[in-house]
């Protein structure tokens, strides 16, 4: 079981103007099994709170907290986070030349182990995995998303869900970009991973057309830096019919 | 052939600093003082004189030959005729020192239309760096011949030397130098190519020990349609001068040439340099032609300068390219990798690795890809605690 809890968490980024407040006290519990689809407009913070969670270097904390199963994660290196269970699925996943996808995924499952996974087992899973997010086998002997499509980084990432299995999968944007083919296959690799056992799941997005395929347990509006409104799956609705003006003329 | 063909034929000359006049007369060069265009790089003090008047002696490497199936390999005296056949003029004092002071010189031959089966290899091993020796080696691939050369250099010694290697119309030669030196080594090697037509030269340059490292490689074309491929990798640790200067004479229509120089650099006054010179002639039409140089900095310290230079004497070319740089650690590469649980040291680890992979296997030499893997591993082995990123410089 696992509840990532975040209490007024407040984060700056250092601008050519000096510090900027992005985050303005954030709090936000997630239990074990849960799924929480955070929705915002463009700039609203939004990405910051993932990254900030997973340990992005760039992002300062100037208050708050954040822990899992009551350890604290901000103390926590970035790769220390990754084995307490927490796993980020980037909107623009980044290149590393050189480096296969199949050294990568054995480098990373052995670093979160802690031991070499059997060879025999682990070529299967890899190749399931690839299977499942329509990716060609012969994707594990490329460099990490060089030269991949769009669709294809989007795609990797999940399949990384599925192999690495964390206990909490934070998604920044990952229907960004799909077209509506790919969008059900990243959304059928996002439920396999929800309907094991207490997995949870924070999917961030700027559109409401990915919760066709995924039905969050709770919705939260974000804005300017903050939660403004949390409610069930018909807040939502709400949002697909009349976007964000409601939310974002009251934060003005 | 009559005069006026014969004139025709021959290449105009060229007004360019690309491209001096050379000599085999050592006094034609003068001593470098370091601030010449072509020595402003290199520490002359380190040089042990070579670049000036200091003797050369004979034995300063043992030479071991593993020649494959079907190559000759053997030893020429100085006077003979196949010496200058790559059309290798000194442009420098050094190569000129090194020309007039062989006592004779190593010819490795393919024979005309053969495929050779594994590569030759030709391993020197400094002997001490109290005396200097100097160097000379042709190799030359016949028409239509396939085969790969590898000079190893190893140990501690002074070296100057020539090679030039002649590929005939249509054969297709690899040839690689390794220069993993002992700390106190210095070695100025000058080498040569003429390409004949259609032809394809792979030279590759591998570069880890030595004090003073600096590898002139030149090409050029005996006819149309001939390729070169100048790869190069490299890794200069704490006080170490590794340079590279490369040009590509595009003297014949419808040739290619494609550099790619690699190299990572660490600790205290680590220096690298690279030149990329490429001259495109009026007579080289629907060329195309591309040189890269990229370092990787991993540690405060270390210095890489990197100088691509493109003339261009005629438009009608296929294409010509060039792009250089220099960088630390990406921080989004090891944000990303540490964000699947990969700690920092092992992260830098691979992104190295992944720096290199791609150039190791364009080598292509399969006896050669372990062991630079492991070499670039046990540099790295060096300091891979201290390897920095931008937030912590």
């Amino acid at each position: 079981m696992s509840t990532l809890e975040i209490k007024d968490l407040t984060v700056s980024v250092e601008t050519e103007d000096g510090p900027k407040e992005i985050l303005k006290g954030v709090t936000l519990t997630i239990n074990s099994g849960e799924t929480h689809a955070i929705m915002g407009p463009n700039g609203s913070g939004k990405s910051t709170l993932a990254y900030s969670i997973a340990g992005h270097p760039k992002y300062t904390i100037t208050g708050g907290t954040v822990t899992l199963d009551g350890e604290d994660v901000l103390e926590m290196s970035v790769d220390e986070r990754a084995k307490a269970g927490l796993f980020l699925a980037m909107q623009y996943p980044v290149e590393v030349p050189g480096v296969s996808v199949a050294n990568f995924l054995r480098t990373a499952k052995t670093a979160l182990t802690g031991e070499a996974p059997k060879l025999r087992t682990w070529v299967k899973d890899v190749n399931g995995a690839m299977d499942k997010m329509h990716l060609d086998p012969t994707f594990s002997q490329r460099s990490v998303n060089e030269g991949f499509s769009g669709g294809e980084k989007k795609r990797h990432e999940i399949a990384q869900l599925d192999i690495l299995d964390p206990a909490f999968a934070l998604l920044d944007e990952i229907d960004s970009g799909l077209d509506i083919d790919a969008l059900k296959v990243v959304s059928d690799g996002i439920n396999d991973f929800r309907a094991r056992d207490g997995k949870s799941v924070l999917l961030i997005t700027h559109y409401t057309r990915i919760l066709r395929y995924i039905k969050p347990d709770h919705v939260h509006v974000f804005v300017a830096g903050r939660i403004a409104e949390s409610g069930g799956p018909d807040l939502a609705e709400e949002l697909e019919a009349s976007g964000y003006e409601r939310f974002t003329s009251a934060a003005v | 052939m009559t005069a006026a063909v014969q004139e025709a034929l021959e290449l105009g000359t060229v007004e360019s600093h690309l491209h001096p006049e050379g000599s085999f007369d050592v006094d034609a060069h003068e001593v470098p003082k370091g601030r010449e265009e072509i020595w402003r790089f290199t520490p002359l003090k380190r040089l042990k004189g070579i670049h000036d008047s200091a003797p050369f002696a004979d034995g300063a490497t043992k030479v071991e030959v593993e020649a494959a199936a079907g190559v000759s390999v053997e030893t020429v005296a100085a006077d003979d005729a196949v010496r200058g056949t790559s059309g290798l003029v000194p442009t420098d004092r050094v190569s000129a020192r090194a020309w007039a002071a062989s006592t004779g010189a190593t010819v490795v031959r393919i024979p005309t239309d053969t495929v050779i089966e594994g590569a030759t290899v030709i391993r020197h091993h400094g002997t001490g760096s109290e005396t200097a020796g100097a160097g000379h080696a042709v190799i030359v691939a016949e028409k239509f011949a396939k085969a790969t050369v590898v000079l190893v250099f190893e140990g501690s010694a002074v070296v100057a030397d020539n090679i030039e290697i002649v590929v005939e119309d249509g054969a297709d030669l690899t040839v690689v130098s390794v220069q993993d030196w002992a700390d106190d080594a210095v070695h100025l090697s000058t080498q040569h190519a003429k390409v004949g037509r259609d032809a394809n030269l792979k030279h590759v340059s591998v570069s880890f020990g030595g004090d003073v490292v600096r590898h002139d490689f030149t090409a050029e074309y005996a006819g149309p349609g001939g390729s070169v491929e100048a790869l190069g990798l490299y890794f200069a640790d704490a006080g170490q001068h590794i340079e590279h200067r490369l040009f590509v004479d595009h003297t014949a229509p419808k040739t290619k040439s494609n550099v790619v120089y690699k190299g990572a650099l660490q600790g205290e006054k680590a220096h690298a340099v690279w030149i990329g010179n490429v001259l495109i002639r009026k007579e080289a039409e629907g060329i195309e032609t591309y040189e890269e140089n990229r370092n990787l900095i991993l540690t405060d310290g270390a210095w890489a300068d990197s100088v691509p230079n493109l003339e261009i004497e005629t438009g009608e070319i296929e294409g010509a390219g060039h792009a250089s740089a220099i960088g630390r650690f990406d921080d989004e590469q090891l944000f990303y990798l540490q964000s699947r649980g990969i700690a920092e040291t092992e992260a830098k680890r691979l992104v190295v690795h992944g720096f290199f992979n791609d150039l190791i296997r364009q080598i292509g030499v399969p006896e050669l890809e372990e062991k630079l893997t492991s070499t670039v591993e046990a540099e790295l082995a060096k300091n891979i605690n201290t390897l920095i990123t931008k937030d912590n410089v």
